[in-house]
C-alpha cells in the first residue's frame, strides 16, 4: 500500500514538473507575466520536491521493513542486514539511485525558490523553467524504465542482499555526495539557459549579473563532488585491499571529467563576475560540465563500458538517458550559437593579469577534461569502427597527467598574487625567488633522504612543494592586514582563506599521490603462529587467528603485535569476512596511521597449514584525503563569503 | 556514477589480492622491472584491473611468464610484443604508439596548442581594444 502511494506520487510529480516546465512559458512570452511566471513556477517547484520526497521516503521504508514483495528490496537487501546498510541500500541499486538523482535535483530546485525573489522574475523564471523540464525527463525515465516500486508475486521470503563490499559507512555517504554534486551542475546549466534566454534584455532595470549570481551553486556542487569522490577514493582504498586509491576506471573518469570542467567553470565564472569578460566562454563551460555530469550517468547507466561495473546494462535503459543527454546538451547548444550575438562583449586584459592566469587555468583544465574524456570512449570508438580493440588505462593517464601538472601547479600560485586586468611581476620577484629556491631546496633534500627518482617525480615533487609554499604566502598577505586579531581567528575575513586552503590543498594531495606512489613499500608471506615480519623498519609478530561472528557474516581475524617503535605491543586485526545471505566474502584491512604514512595489513588464505600476509606501508597516503578536504573547505569559505555579502 | 560504489562486480566472490608469496624474483633490479611490466598488463579475465592487483589464475601465470622472460633476459619491449602476440593488444594499459593510436597521444598536445593559440588570440583583441 505504501509503495503504491509512492508510486503513485511519483507520476504526480512527474506532472507538476511538466507544468513547472511548460506553463511558465506561456506567460514569459509577454514582459508582464514574469511575476505570475514565477510565482506559478516557485509553487510548482515546492510540490515537486515535496512529492518526490514523500515517494524517496516510501521506498525507504519498504527497506526497512524489508518487503520483499518490492522487486528492489528484494535483490538488494537481506532482513539481516544492519539498519544503516537497509537504509543505505535504497541507493544501492539503479532504481533506487535514480530516485536519489530526482530528490536530489528537486530539492536543488527548490532550494532556489526559496531565494528566488532576489534575482530579477524573468531570469528566475527560466531557471526553474529549465530545472522543470530536467525533472520531468529524469522523472518518466524513472517511471517508464525503472520503477522502483515494481511488485514481485508471490513476494519471497529472504532477500539476495546488498552486495557485502557496499555495506560500508563510507560507502553508504559515497553515492548522496556525488549526486549532490552531479545535480549541482544543473543549477549552472539552468543559470546559463536563463541567461542566453534573457541576454540583452533589461532586467527591472538591473545589470544581468548571471555570473555572480551563479557562482554560489557552482561551488555548492564544487564542494559535493569533490568530497563524493575523494570519499569514494578513500573507501577503495581501504576496502578493495590493497591500498590503490584512484584507477582510472571508467567510472571513476565519469566522476573526474565533471569534476575538471567545474573546477574550470568555478574560475571562468569568477573573471566573468568581476571583469566582464570570458562570458561566452563561461556559458559554454556551465552547459559542457552538467553536460559530462549526464554522460556520467549514461556511461554508467547504459553499460557501454567495459567495466568492472556491469550490473547496470540494460540497453533501453542506456537509450533513453542517452537521449536525454543529446537532448539536453544540443538544445542548450542551439540556444547558445542563437543567443550569442546578444551577449555583450568581453572586457579588456593583459596577459600577465589574473584574468590571464585564470585563463591558462582553463586551458590546463579544459586540456585534462578533454584527455580523460577521450582516453575513456577512445577504446569504444575504435572498436565501434571495427578498428581492433584497445585498452587505455592508468599507465596512459598517468603520461599525460604529470607532464600536463608541472606548468599547471607552476602557473597556480601566480594567479592570487596578481591584480586584475593589468597586473606586474616586478614586486612579487622576491618573494617568488624565494618560493622557487625553497620548493628545489626541499625537492633536493628528499633527493639526499631517499634516494634518485626520475626527472619528471622530481619536478612534480618541486611544483607540489611551489603549490603549497605559493598558498602560504597568498594567506600571509591576506591576513596581514588584520594582523591585530589574528588570535581571535573567527573574526577573520573568510575570503582570505579560500583561494589559499583549495590551492594548497591540491598540492598536499599531490604530494600524497607521489609519496604513497614512489615510497610505497610491500611484503607478502605465508607465515605461521609466532613468526616475525619486517616492514619498513618496524618488526611486527603473527600471533594466528581466531573465528568470530559478526551482525550478518562470519570472520576470521588474525591478530598481528607490534614488537618495535612506537606502537609496541599493540595491536592489528585484520579480517576477511563471509557473508552467508550473500555467500560471498571480503577482506578488512587493519590500519595504523602514523605522521610517516599507513600500515596496512590484510590476511589472506590457507597456503601449506601457513597464513598468507599481506603488509603495505604507503606512506603519507592520508595527504591525498586531506589535500582533497582542505580544497573543499576552500570552496566552504567561498561559499560563506559570498553568503554573507549577499545578506 | 556511483563510482565506487560499482566497482566491485568482479570482486563479489574473492577480494583482491595480488602476488603470492615466493612469487617475487630475489634479484631486486628484475623484480623492479616486472613489476612495472605488470602494472601495464591487462589482467584479461577480470576487466579494468592489471595482473599486478589480480589473484585471477591467468594473471598469475602472466606475472610468471613476465618473470621468467626477464630472467632470461628478454628486455622489455619484447616481453610487451609477446603478451600483444598471445592475447592481442587488449591486453596493454598503455596502448602502443601506431597509426590507430596517434590520435589517442597527440591529443592532449593539440587541445593545449589549440587553447594557447585561442587564449593568446582573445587576450591580442582585447588589448587592442583601449582599456577604459
Amino acid at each position: 500500500m505504501i509503495a503504491e502511494l509512492g508510486h503513485f506520487v511519483l507520476v504526480l510529480a512527474l506532472v507538476v514538473a511538466l507544468a513547472q516546465a511548460l506553463v511558465p512559458l506561456v506567460f514569459l512570452r509577454h514582459e508582464a507575466g514574469s511575476e505570475t511566471a514565477l510565482s506559478f513556477a516557485t509553487r510548482a517547484a515546492y510540490l515537486q520536491a515535496l512529492l518526490i520526497a514523500v515517494s524517496f521516503a516510501a521506498l525507504t521504508y519498504a527497506f526497512v521493513r524489508s518487503d520483499f514483495s518490492l522487486m528492489v528490496v528484494f535483490a538488494n537487501s537481506h532482513a539481516a542486514k544492519p539498519m544503516i546498510y537497509k537504509i543505505a541500500g535504497v541507493w544501492g541499486n539503479h532504481e533506487g539511485s535514480m530516485l536519489l538523482w530526482t530528490l536530489i535535483l528537486a530539492a536543488y530546485g527548490a532550494a532556489f525558490a526559496r531565494t528566488a525573489k532576489n534575482l530579477p522574475a524573468r531570469f528566475s523564471s527560466y531557471v526553474m523553467l529549465s530545472q522543470g523540464l530536467l525533472g520531468s525527463a529524469f522523472l518518466s525515465f524513472l517511471l517508464f524504465t525503472s520503477n522502483p516500486f515494481a511488485r514481485l508475486l508471490p513476494a519471497p521470503f529472504a532477500g539476495q542482499g546488498l552486495t557485502p563490499i557496499l555495506q560500508d559507512p563510507a560507502l553508504a555517504a559515497h553515492p548522496p555526495l556525488l549526486y549532490a554534486g552531479y545535480v549541482g551542475f544543473s543549477m549552472s546549466f539552468a543559470f546559463a539557459i536563463a541567461a542566453l534566454a534573457t541576454a540583452g534584455e533589461p532586467q527591472d532595470g538591473r545589470d544581468n549579473n548571471w555570473a555572480r549570481w551563479m557562482r554560489p551553486w557552482i561551488l555548492t556542487a564544487w564542494i559535493f563532488l569533490t568530497l563524493g569522490i575523494a570519499l569514494g577514493s578513500y573507501w577503495a582504498y581501504y576496502e578493495l585491499g590493497w591500498g590503490g586509491f584512484w584507477f582510472w576506471d571508467p567510472v571513476e573518469n565519469a566522476s573526474l571529467m565533471p569534476w575538471l570542467a567545474g573546477t574550470a567553470l568555478l574560475h571562468s565564472a569568477l573573471v566573468a563576475e568581476t571583469r566582464d569578460t570570458l562570458k561566452r566562454w563561461t556559458l559554454l563551460l556551465a552547459i559542457v560540465t552538467f553536460a559530462l555530469s549526464l554522460s556520467g550517468t549514461f556511461l554508467v547507466r547504459s553499460g557501454v563500458l567495459t567495466s568492472v561495473h556491469a550490473f547496470a546494462n540494460d540497453p533501453e535503459r542506456g537509450i533513453y538517458i542517452l537521449a536525454i543527454l543529446v537532448g539536453f546538451t544540443a538544445g542548450a547548444l542551439a540556444l547558445y550559437a542563437y543567443r550569442l550575438p546578444k551577449l555583450a562583449p568581453d572586457g579588456a586584459f593583459q596577459p600577465i593579469s589574473r584574468e590571464g592566469l585564470l585563463l591558462a587555468n582553463n586551458i590546463f583544465l579544459a586540456t585534462a577534461t578533454v584527455t580523460v574524456f577521450v582516453g575513456t570512449i577512445y577504446p569504444l570508438v575504435l572498436d565501434g569502427l571495427g578498428m581492433g580493440k584497445i585498452s587505455v588505462g592508468a599507465p596512459y593517464f598517468n603520461a599525460v597527467f604529470a607532464p600536463l601538472s608541472v606548468p599547471f601547479a607552476i602557473l597556480l600560485p601566480l594567479g592570487p598574487l596578481l591584480t586584475w586586468r593589468q597586473g606586474h611581476l616586478a614586486p612579487l620577484r622576491a618573494y617568488l625567488a624565494m618560493g622557487a629556491v625553497a620548493a628545489l631546496l626541499l625537492t633536493a633534500i628528499l633527493v639526499l633522504l631517499r634516494g634518485a627518482a626520475s626527472i619528471m617525480v622530481l619536478a612534480l615533487f618541486a611544483a607540489s612543494f611551489w603549490l603549497v609554499l605559493g598558498a602560504s604566502l597568498d594567506l600571509c598577505r591576506k591576513l596581514s592586514p588584520h594582523r591585530a586579531k589574528l588570535w581571535r581567528f573567527w573574526t577573520l575575513p573568510s575570503s582570505a582563506f579560500s583561494a589559499p586552503l583549495a590551492h594548497g590543498g591540491l598540492g598536499v594531495l599531490m604530494l600524497g599521490i607521489l609519496a604513497a606512489t614512489q615510497w610505497r613499500e610491500e611484503i607478502v608471506v605465508a607465515a605461521s603462529s609466532g613468526q616475525e615480519i619486517d616492514i619498513a623498519s618496524i618488526t611486527l609478530r603473527y600471533d594466528g587467528l581466531r573465528e568470530i561472528d559478526g551482525p550478518n557474516y562470519r570472520a576470521e581475524q588474525a591478530r598481528l603485535t607490534y614488537m618495535t617503535g612506537q606502537h609496541a605491543g599493540r595491536y592489528l586485526f585484520p579480517e576477511r569476512r563471509f557473508y552467508e545471505a550473500e555467500r560471498s566474502q571480503t577482506t578488512e584491512a587493519a590500519i595504523t596511521t602514523d605522521l610517516t604514512g599507513h600500515l596496512y595489513a590484510v590476511v589472506g588464505e590457507t597456503a601449506n597449514d601457513k597464513r598468507v600476509l599481506r603488509i603495505w606501508y604507503h606512506p603519507y597516503v592520508a595527504f591525498i584525503w586531506l589535500g582533497a578536504v582542505l580544497m573543499a573547505a576552500g570552496g566552504g569559505f567561498g561559499l560563506r563569503t559570498r553568503l554573507r555579502r549577499r545578506a | 556514477m556511483i563510482g565506487r560504489l560499482l566497482i566491485v562486480a568482479s570482486l563479489w566472490l574473492t577480494p583482491v589480492l595480488a602476488l603470492d608469496p615466493g612469487e617475487a624474483l630475489s634479484d631486486g633490479a628484475l623484480e623492479t622491472r616486472a613489476r612495472a611490466l605488470s602494472q601495464e598488463l591487462r589482467c584479461l579475465v577480470c576487466q579494468n584491473q592489471s595482473i599486478d592487483d589480480s589473484d585471477a589464475p591467468l594473471a598469475r601465470d602472466l606475472r610468471q611468464m613476465v618473470r621468467l622472460r626477464l630472467v632470461a633476459g628478454d628486455s622489455d619491449a619484447q616481453i610487451r610484443a609477446a603478451v600483444v602476440e598471445r592475447y592481442g593488444e587488449f591486453a596493454l594499459f598503455r596502448p602502443r604508439l601506431a597509426s590507430h593510436t596517434a590520435p589517442l597521444w597527440a591529443m592532449p598536445i593539440v587541445i593545449l596548442l589549440l587553447g594557447g593559440f585561442f587564449g593568446f588570440r582573445l587576450m591580442r583583441q582585447n588589448t587592442s581594444t583601449p582599456l577604459q
